[in-house]
């Protein structure tokens, strides 16, 4: 299985980066390594076998709906790039983004 | 239905779950904090948080799903929703894909175009409803010029609760009927406070028409689906599915061969209120790559049929269950049923508490409506501080009995102005029953016997109802007269004949 340039391009938007020709050539060798191990995962015989929503035997894992302590706002801002006030500020979004 | 074509609403309706902290951490979930002040490393999406799910928020939505008619699942587990947004800090949103934990229900409406005369019941279905997180808040720049967004991440993470319909509904009264019921529902069992302004309820419509046309296999031509968003009000959700319907039809007929089913993907369009009008927002192409994967962070819930009856029995008893106890047990019309259900619990215990004491479950329902619904909207006030209790109210029905409708609502509207009881406004506004004393009535009885020999020879003959003749008139010159008491002295009366 082999991820074409045009593939690796589209998982890239999805993703929000923005790739150099360069870049988009040794993404697309590490994706297809990536994908060459699944492959071989994928001979094993899983024949009976349940799908596996989690890889640890827990389930049922809650906590009481009792509030806690949160974040001063400063901290909650710290790593903010752009503040406007005491919100996180961001460059216009629009609609049909 | 007059119009030449078919309505077809789909709703996805969001209610926020009324718990004390958020889905995953224990920040509070509490509409209208001062921004950024209910924010911590799990909600804000910071590396090395950890997410652990809330107990009440899973059993809220339990009881939600349970009172919708919904098949539960045994396992359930949730998935991450991939996208990029401001207000979406982790870049994915942790909902329920392919295991959500209940599914396959519905929900009874009624759709009677007179819901006043009466009860047809319709079967919404419910695709599947499932438990997820909230996004923060997005506020734009109003001035046009451009700038920054502002993001408030406090409503980031708090519980969801997503209810899915099918596109089963065919009018915008079936679609705001469907709503009104699941804010109803929602509310008794104390899911969600379901207000439209504040957020806790939001809903799409998916809104498309099937148009009668002999060339298509199936017989009828299917316009491209449209969803609306930005629907803030009951209002609004009529408004734009009767828009939505006219604008699909003209453009339609403009171009009726574009229109073959599964032609055109699905649009997006926002609801301009002010406008009254749907603006699309963009067309989908292709269905979103959202690539879900399971959550790693979060464990599966496994849930067994003993936990499910223990939800179903502090479910309590269901709106829909208490129309049908109302009219059976209180000889109410479904109308009136409807209507003490839609005003939510309190008021239907006040109800039950002045039927019982007045031992006439009508009267106790209509007198409700003429003074108490009236008197808690003026007041602007809940049932839960009205200041004359069930027990009050049904001494005042009886105590005026025998005054006129206006009488009655003076006296009620003093008592409640004042603070006082009935006795006290009774003797300040000069609005009381009169009072009858046994000499005057009884002379009365003997004057009516006089002016009825016809009646009197009659009940002497054996025809006993003629003494109701009699009586009627003595009644009509003084009125509210105890009609037990006349009733003794005319017969004592006739007796002596
Ligand atoms: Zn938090």
């Amino acid at each position: 299985m082999s991820l074409s340039p045009e593939q690796v391009r589209k998982v890239a938007a999805l993703a929000r980066l923005e790739l150099s020709p360069d870049q988009l050539t040794v993404m697309a060798g590490q994706l297809n390594r990536i994908l060459d191990f699944v492959d071989q995962l994928q001979q094993v015989d899983t024949t009976g076998v349940e799908p596996m929503a989690h890889p640890i035997p827990v389930e049922n894992v809650f906590r009481e709906d009792a509030p806690r302590e949160s974040l001063p706002t400063g901290e909650a801002l710290a790593n903010a790039p752009n503040r406007g006030g005491n919100f996180f500020a961001v460059p216009a979004v629009f609609s049909d983004e | 239905m007059a119009e030449p074509y078919k309505i077809v609403i789909g709703l996805e309706v969001h209610v926020q779950l009324l718990t004390k902290t958020k889905l995953f951490c224990g920040c509070r979930n509490q509409f209208g904090l001062p921004p950024n002040t209910a924010t911590c490393p799990v909600c804000l999406g910071l590396p090395g948080s950890l997410p652990v799910m809330n107990r009440t928020a899973f059993q809220l939505a339990l009881r939600a799903a349970l009172a919708l008619n919904c098949q539960m699942a045994s396992f359930t587990k949730w998935d991450r929703k991939q996208y990029y947004y401001p207000d979406l800090p982790k870049n994915y949103q942790i909902s329920q894909y392919d295991l959500p934990f209940s599914a396959e229900g519905w929900l009874e409406i009624n759709i009677h175009p007179d819901p006043k005369k009466g009860h047809t019941p319709k079967r919404v279905g419910i695709i599947r409803a499932h438990l997820e997180e909230d996004a923060g808040k997005l506020l734009h720049d109003e001035s046009g010029r451009g700038g920054d967004s502002r993001v408030d991440l406090n409503r980031t993470g708090t519980p969801l609760l997503e209810i899915v319909s099918k596109p089963e509904m065919n009018s915008a009264e079936e679609a705001v009927a469907y709503l009104e019921e699941i804010r109803l529902l929602m509310r008794e069992l104390g899911v969600s406070d379901c207000e439209m302004q504040e957020g806790s309820l939001r809903c799409d419509a998916n809104v498309n028409l099937h148009i009668p046309r002999s060339d298509e296999p199936h017989g009828y031509a299917a316009t491209p689906l449209v969803e609306i968003k930005n629907l803030n009000s009951f209002r609004s959700v009529g408004r734009a599915i009767r828009y939505e319907a006219e604008r699909q039809f003209s453009a339609f007929q403009n171009d009726p061969q574009n229109y073959r089913i599964g032609r055109l993907l699905k649009t997006t369009a926002g609801w301009d209120d002010a406008r009254g009008r749907t603006e699309v927002q963009r067309h989908k192409e292709e269905a979103a790559d959202y690539r879900y994967f399971p959550d790693p962070d979060l464990v599966p819930v496994t849930v067994s049929p003993e936990q499910i009856d223990a939800v179903r029995r502090e479910m309590g008893e269901l709106p829909s269950q208490q129309r049908v106890r109302l009219q059976t047990q209180y000889g109410l019309s479904p109308y009136d049923a409807n209507v003490l259900t839609a005003k939510g619990r309190p008021m239907v215990a006040y109800f039950e508490a002045v039927a019982t004491i007045l031992n006439d479950g009508k009267q106790a329902s209509h007198r409700i409506s003429d003074l108490v619904f009236p008197a808690l909207s003026e007041r602007n006030e809940e049932m839960e501080s009205f200041p004359i209790r069930a027990t009050e109210f049904a001494g005042f029905i009886q105590a005026t009995a025998t005054l006129s409708k206006q009488d009655r609502v003076d006296l009620f509207t003093h008592m409640l102005e004042q603070g006082v009881n009935v006795a006290a406004a009774m003797e300040a506004t000069g609005l009381k029953p009169a009072t009858f004393d046994e000499a005057t009535l009884r002379a009365a009885v003997i004057a009516a016997i006089g002016n009825n020999p016809k009646a009197v020879a009659d009940y002497q003959s054996g025809k006993t109802a003629a003494a109701n003749r009699i009586k009627g008139e003595v009644l009509k010159a003084n009125k509210g007269a105890p009609n037990d008491l006349v009733q003794r002295l005319l017969e004592e009366e006739l007796a002596k004949q």
